[in-house]
């Protein structure tokens, strides 16, 4: 064990900053990262044992206890749960005979939850040993866990591939793409280098002003405009710089990317080819989420082809000035980490908590050195503008928003999947073209965004109207708006919170306390008052966009659905304390064999 | 010499130095701008928000925005520091703080801005979080439950090579400091000292010794937080 741990730091070059990259090694090799392993990583770095331990109990993926040779991480998000999660996880726990957060006592399955694993529509859905299982059913894991016991490979037991590339050697994935709509930018006819090839004809900074021309937006939710980030890192105009791909898709609802790294891998990292140009930078990192770890082996083949061809190298396209190499960086679980600052962080080995800003990316950002991180879509954009030109983007979409966005549309409805749509598309016609009626809600833009009811329906998808990063998740008329979906909505900003600011610490809790109070017919008028100035604390007092937005699910169905909060509360008192005496002694009572007497 | 920048804070005309902070040029101005994770000299964190002060209508922690030329910062408004009430009353609520047994009261930051900012009792409803002290050390006790994590022993605590003693462990609610106890198992009396010194609250305590300046006669039995920030004439 010594042996292997010593030889994984070794690769890594003795480098705290590739500490994920040691981690997950350790954890493929090994099954769990051990106290034991933990001192000698301590050691061997030079860094103290807590130092390691920071980062290993950060992320969802490290384990530092044996967590079973075949570990199921059941997606816990609001769409499985919609899609009947609850079922397959009782099935889980009946066939394994162990519950949710254990692991059985011979040591073969561990049962865990996770959120939101990119496959919303196909849930429920789960990770076992890193291979997706796609639309789960009690009878369906009956046959899995009966394979576990019989000590089945886990590739063994998935019976049939997806669509496109998930059927490909290196994937062998039974996940489906589901591409619903094509449009004339993303999923429209491609070969590799186009774009790459226009760039180079052209001066850095004229890349830089056609991609500004194009008024093209960040795809990843904030919408910052592309071309004059670029611009400002270009002019930090140092020695070393980063071009970074954000493929951390982790907001609920999202699988655009997903779908992206396996159709169109080419086009990503040309993208970052042609940004990598733009700025000045050689070095161009992928951050990939953890639950994509089924398409590694494949985009570092992609890697490979696009290096023969000279798409990437030292020398591309033969031209003596300019080379750009990328390398995949895993992430091991943690939504924050989609925040860009966040994702530079954990690229060096750390906690995936989000810097303080100035200084900004485009001047300090990986290792201190001046980076672009951009979204994989907007990567994508970058290349079709190269290729057709700006003026040819600016037509397509809204006044504000130009050019084409991916929705990924799941919930109810009848076709869910990735959609490409002009911006300025009205969330009706969204909803028309996924199948849905009977609707009571839009969740648009993932639960950090707004929720919305039929009134606001006629509203377009832009960044002038309704942004979104492309979640969209239709909510029917029959679900449980703060039951189940605010809740579930609060617990995954619970379980995401780096934990660093006051506020997004404690906040979703108390937020959380109070829903419940109002759930069990406590709440009063007062208590819809709290949430709504409580909630609006978040956005004043967090450092990042995830702790800014975390109230989001209260506060836009406060402002959208008031109805629903004011029908729960009690209108015949002025004050309830949530106290309730009759259920404080059930447990009391049962045990010393007692009526209560109230 | 290099030129003053000249910028405001609630009107009052200030000087910073190029690259200063607004809350330690704020410092230098006499002008008093609360904070809790704030270290004088370490790199700042700016996670308690405490500092949080406004500048052209947008929020910003004072401790890590620096200053520009021509700024004007809000600092001392309603909306400010009913902002800083409430994350005080968020890190009582959060944690389980029980100032009459505590050996920091008196000179605890955090009991000192709830008086400064007389909080009667907190809004919000007690989560009564489940925290384990850590005694394992010789020299120093840590007790969770009145930890803040506000990161001070993180940045400031270092052994002789640089390395850290304490870390955070876990993410979100379940957030903790650890205590490297291969580190720490000879650590000087100056070091445990000063790691007690350090933290704002009764989290760090040094072993076998407390109590000695009798409650009533502490740092902010005498003076509340702040005060001793006097206006200077430049």
């Amino acid at each position: 064990m010594r042996n292997t741990v010593q030889k994984i730091v070794q690769k890594a070059g003795n480098d705290r900053g590739r500490l994920m990259d040691i981690l997950l090694e350790i954890q493929a090799e090994l099954g769990y990262v051990s106290g034991e392993v933990t001192d000698q990583l301590a050691e061997e770095l030079g860094i103290s044992r807590v130092d390691v331990e920071q980062t290993l109990s950060f992320y969802h993926f490290f384990r530092q206890e044996p967590r079973g040779e075949y570990t199921v991480y059941l997606n816990n998000s609001l769409v499985a749960n919609m899609m009947g999660r609850v079922e397959v996880a009782a099935a889980f726990e009946k066939e394994a005979g162990c519950k949710f957060g254990s692991v059985t006592e011979d040591g073969r399955i561990g049962l865990f939850e996770t959120a939101d694993i990119g496959m919303n529509d196909q849930e429920p859905a789960a990770l076992i040993n890193g291979k997706v299982f796609t639309n789960l059913t009690p009878l369906v894991v009956r046959e899995l866990v009966s394979g576990m016991r019989n000590g089945k490979k886990v590739e063994d037991m998935i019976r049939n591939y997806g669509d496109g590339k998930n059927g490909s050697d290196l994937v062998r994935a039974m996940v489906h793409n589901n591409i619903k709509q094509k449009g004339s930018v993303l999923f429209s006819a491609y070969s590799p280098g186009e774009g790459l090839t226009k760039a180079l004809q052209m001066s850095p900074e004229k890349v830089i002003s056609e991609v500004k021309d194009s008024y093209l937006r960040g795809r990843g939710g904030a919408g910052f405009p592309t071309g004059l980030k670029w611009e400002f890192c270009r002019r930090a105009n140092k020695e070393v710089s980063y071009v970074f791909c954000n493929a951390d898709e982790g907001e609920p609802g999202t699988f655009k990317e997903r779908v992206l790294l396996t159709e169109y891998p080419h086009l990503i990292f040309e993208g970052m080819a042609i940004s990598g140009y733009a700025i000045g930078a050689k070095h161009g990192v992928l951050y990939l989420r953890n639950e994509y770890d089924y398409l590694k082996a494949y985009l570092e083949s992609v890697l490979e082809e696009m290096h023969e061809k000279k798409l990437l190298g030292d020398r591309i396209l033969d031209t003596e000035e300019f080379g750009f190499d990328i390398r995949i960086q895993m992430g091991a679980g943690a939504y924050v980490c989609g925040e860009e600052s966040a994702l530079l962080e954990s690229s060096e080995g750390k906690r995936g908590e989000p810097r303080n800003r100035p200084p900004f990316p485009v001047e300090k950002g990986y290792m201190d050195h001046p980076t672009i991180i951009n979204n994989a879509e907007t990567l994508c954009n970058v290349v079709k503008i190269l290729k057709n030109g700006s003026e040819w983007y600016t037509m397509l979409g809204s006044q504000e928003s130009a050019g084409t966005k991916l929705i990924s549309v799941s919930g109810d409805c009848k076709y869910p999947g990735v959609y490409e749509v002009e911006w300025g598309i009205r969330v009706k016609d969204i909803l028309d073209l996924a199948g849905a009626s009977n609707i009571q809600a839009v969740q648009v833009g993932g639960p950090s965004a707004e929720c919305i009811g039929p009134a606001d329906f006629n509203r377009t998808i832009s960044f002038e109207d309704l942004p979104t990063g492309g979640s969209f998740i239709i909510i029917g008329n029959k679900r449980d708006l703060i039951g189940d979906v605010v809740t579930n909505f609060l617990d995954f900003f619970i379980e995401e919170s780096c934990g660093s600011c006051t506020v997004c610490r404690t906040m979703p809790t108390i937020l959380k306390n109070k829903i419940a109070k109002i759930l069990t017919g406590h709440g009063v008028q007062q208590d819809l008052e709290d949430l709504q100035d409580w909630g609006s604390k978040m956005k004043m007092a967090n450092r990042c966009g995830l702790g800014q937005t975390a109230a989001n699910p209260v506060l836009s169905t406060l402002k959208n659905f008031r109805e629903k909060y004011e029908g729960l509360i009690r209108k015949d008192v002025d004050f309830d304390s949530g106290f309730d005496l009759a259920s404080a002694v059930v447990d009391s009572c049962e045990h010393v064999g007692r009526t209560p007497n109230l | 010499m290099s030129e003053k920048i000249k910028f405001t804070i609630d009107g009052k005309e200030c000087y910073a130095e190029p690259g200063q902070t607004i809350l330690e040029a704020a410092l230098d101005n006499g002008v008093y701008i609360p904070s809790l994770c704030y270290l004088k000299d370490v790199i700042p964190a700016g996670s308690c928000r405490i500092c949080n002060v406004k500048v052209a209508g947008r929020f910003m922690t004072a401790c890590t925005t620096p200053v520009a030329m021509g700024m004007e910062v809000e600092n001392d408004i309603p909306e400010l520091n009913e902002l800083r009430v409430s994350i005080i009353e968020m890190l009582f609520v959060s944690g389980n703080h029980f100032c009459p047994a505590c050996e920091k009261s008196g000179n605890c930051e955090l009991q000192a801005l709830a008086y400064k900012y007389t909080m009667m009792v907190p809004r919000y409803p007690y989560l009564f979080p489940e925290k384990k002290p850590d005694s394992g050390n010789k020299k120093l006790f840590i007790d969770r439950n009145r930890c803040i994590l506000c990161k001070r022993c993180i940045r400031a605590v270092k052994d002789e090579q640089g390395r850290s003693l304490f870390a955070f462990k876990n993410r979100g609610n379940e957030l903790a400091i650890s205590l490297d106890h291969e580190l720490a198992e000879n650590i000087s009396d100056e070091l445990a000292e000063e790691a007690m010194e350090i933290c704002p609250v009764g989290s760090i305590l040094k072993k076998e010794k407390g109590f000695q300046q009798p409650i009533g006669h502490r740092k902010f039995d005498k003076q509340a937080i702040g005060s001793d920030i006097k206006s200077v004439i430049k």
